[in-house]
């Protein structure tokens, strides 16, 4: 699949001029509140007219200078952040909905995996009124999937549960992702989300793409991770679990190297994405003696950031690049240049579940 | 009805006819009329809405001689009626072409306050689930609107049972023709020793009333239930 967009439109307090392409996968659209994400995706589904440009799936032209196919004509999927189900129809008569108008309805084996996967077989007679924030999200994704699109927008699908909510429904999203269903298009200000489901990041701010590639380069990446913001810079590395040994620890194999957390609750051999935030990772320029800490890793600066408040060093960490955050005055007592050699000491790594 | 004399009671039926008749006719128009006033704007839109609200707010008895002009012979519409041999003057038609203008601004108003009511974010979403204009009216803005429509319904059903002005002006009042329940009882009290007989209209139109608020109430909240259980 292909999506390419690039649009301007002009607004009383944003002016909006977006480019991107999204691949297959789940593509995730970053930024602060009023930059104009759900605007962008607004535009993709056709619920928003773009002043100019040019919107295009999979060869399809859904906008251009001539061109501008009505929302129900353009096959994409839209979980809204409110779920949005019909109020006077069943769970069942919701999923089934999108069906009835999909020139390729999804057959009874689709339903039925679909209805598994996001747990909702128990929820089908009930009416919307009488379910919880995340059920209703559960179906309204369920509903989305089973009208057939060709790509599935997801503006904050999680941003108004809480946290306990929240919890309940990002392993269903893992699912899926892994299910391998239609291309995602991911709205969200919560890099935890985008994290544990993208694998491509589009950042923006004021309206405009400020950054766009491979969510894992891009964590990775000292630009980036400044335009990201805050302290959500670091690497996000796939990972496979390995072994678990008898004093309760799980080895994981990463590209950065093999990596020993508390024992995980998972199956050897099961895939999973390990979060190591920048200001997790203290650097040494010898191999560190007499520390509590499991997993240091021996590797070579990439490059060196200095930024307003922190100093951002790129580490090549065996087949994969980490992101240090430390001081300044570290910085210069370490003497840390490109092509330095150094240890990472991983102080955190947060185990996320993918599957 | 024994109680009732054999001209009483065709003074009930032929109110009923034409009740039923004009809301039943009007009801679409004024699902249309509500809808355009309510979803779109266009240039002459307050215009539109007010021309709705005349019969409401005009004296009964200009509306039913606006009405006359209109179906009259020498008009163009009452004209065409007449060479087809179905002009509505001095016909139980007429009397529910008359109660019907006078009840759809009072229709208008409670399934405009319906459409209002219904966010338009749900028909949003039906489209992106690829329904398209019409469907989405037909599958999710209709039921939405159900008990706006049956309120509307309702209470145009009971300003048609008791239209007097407009419909006395233009079809005037005649026995078994256009004499509907409040031409009736109006003609009894006109004269001596009636005032026996028109109570008994008098109760037997509070009656129709009551019995169609209950009816459109229940109605009203089975379709509500049906949003909330």
């Amino acid at each position: 699949m292909s999506l390419h967009v690039a649009f301007r439109r002009r607004f009383a307090g944003l002016s909006l001029d977006v480019d991107f392409d999204a691949p297959n996968g789940v593509t995730a659209i970053y930024g602060p509140s009023g930059c104009g994400k759900t605007s962008s995706v607004n535009a993709v589904a056709g619920l928003l007219r773009p002043d100019a440009g040019r919107i295009v799936l999979n060869g399809h032209t859904l906008f251009d200078d001539r061109v501008n196919l009505p929302p129900n004509r353009r096959r994409i999927g839209y979980v809204f952040q409110d779920a949005r189900l019909f109020p006077h129809m069943t769970v069942a008569k919701n999923l089934d909905y999108g069906a009835r108008f999909a020139p390729d309805p999804a057959d009874l084996a689709t339903r039925s995996r679909v209805i598994d996967m996001l747990g909702l077989g128990e929820l089908l007679t009930r009416r919307p009124a009488g379910l919880s924030g995340g059920e209703r999200q559960r179906v309204a994704i369920g509903r989305a999937l089973l009208s057939s699109p060709q790509l599935l927008i997801m503006d904050e699908p999680l941003a108004s549960l809480d946290p306990a909510r929240k919890a309940e429904i990002l392993p269903y999203l893992t699912r899926l992702r892994a299910a391998g269903g239609p291309p995602i298009l991911y709205v969200s200000h919560a890099m935890a989300e985008i994290a544990a489901l993208a694998d491509q990041l589009i950042v923006m701010a004021e309206g405009r793409v400020t950054h766009a590639g491979p969510l894992t380069d891009a964590l990775a990446d000292p630009i980036a991770a400044r335009l990201i913001g805050g302290s959500e810079g670091g690497a996000l590395l796939p990972a496979t679990i390995a072994e678990h040994s008898a004093d309760d620890l799980t080895r994981l194999d990463t590209p950065a190297g093999a990596l020993w957390l508390p024992r995980a609750p998972l199956a050897v051999g099961e895939q999973v994405r390990l979060r190591i935030l920048a200001h997790e990772v203290m650097l040494s320029r010898e191999h560190p003696q007499g520390l509590s800490a499991l997993n240091v890793l021996p590797g070579q600066v990439l490059q060196v950031s200095t930024g307003a408040d922190k100093v951002l060093v790129q580490l090549q960490l065996g087949q994969a690049r980490l992101l240090s955050a430390i001081t300044a005055r570290s910085a210069q007592a370490l003497a840390l240049a490109p092509g330095a050699a150094c240890f990472a000491i991983l102080k955190t790594v947060a185990l996320i579940q993918t599957g | 009805m024994s109680w009732l004399g054999p001209e009483e009671w065709q003074a009930v039926a032929l109110s009923l006819r034409v009740a039923t008749v004009a809301s039943l006719f009007g009801l679409p128009l004024a699902i249309g009329m509500a809808w355009l006033l309510a979803r779109k704007r266009f240039p002459g839109h307050g215009l539109l809405s007010a021309a709705t609200h005349l019969p409401l707010v005009l004296p009964p008895v200009v509306t039913g001689h606006l009405l006359l002009m209109t179906f009259s012979r020498n008009a163009p519409l009452g004209g065409f009626l007449d060479r087809i041999g179905m002009s509505p003057a001095f016909h139980w038609t007429g009397a529910a072409i008359a109660a019907g203008v006078m009840a759809f601004p009072l229709m208008v108003r409670a399934i405009r306050l319906g459409f209002e009511a219904v966010d338009p974010r749900l028909e949003q979403t039906a489209l992106t689930l690829g329904a398209g204009r019409l469907s989405v009216f037909w599958t999710v803005t209709l039921p939405l609107i159900l008990p706006g429509i049956i309120a509307g319904g309702a209470l145009g059903f009971a300003k048609a049972m008791g239209e007097f002005g407009a419909t006395i002006t233009f079809v005037a009042n005649i026995p078994g023709q256009t004499q509907t329940l409040p031409l009736a009882i109006f003609s009894l009290l006109q004269v001596p020793g009636g005032e026996t007989a028109a109570s008994r209209l008098v109760l037997m139109s509070i009656l129709i009333a009551v019995g169609a608020v209950i009816i459109s109430e229940i109605l009203a909240r089975r379709a509500q239930a049906r949003l909330l259980a």
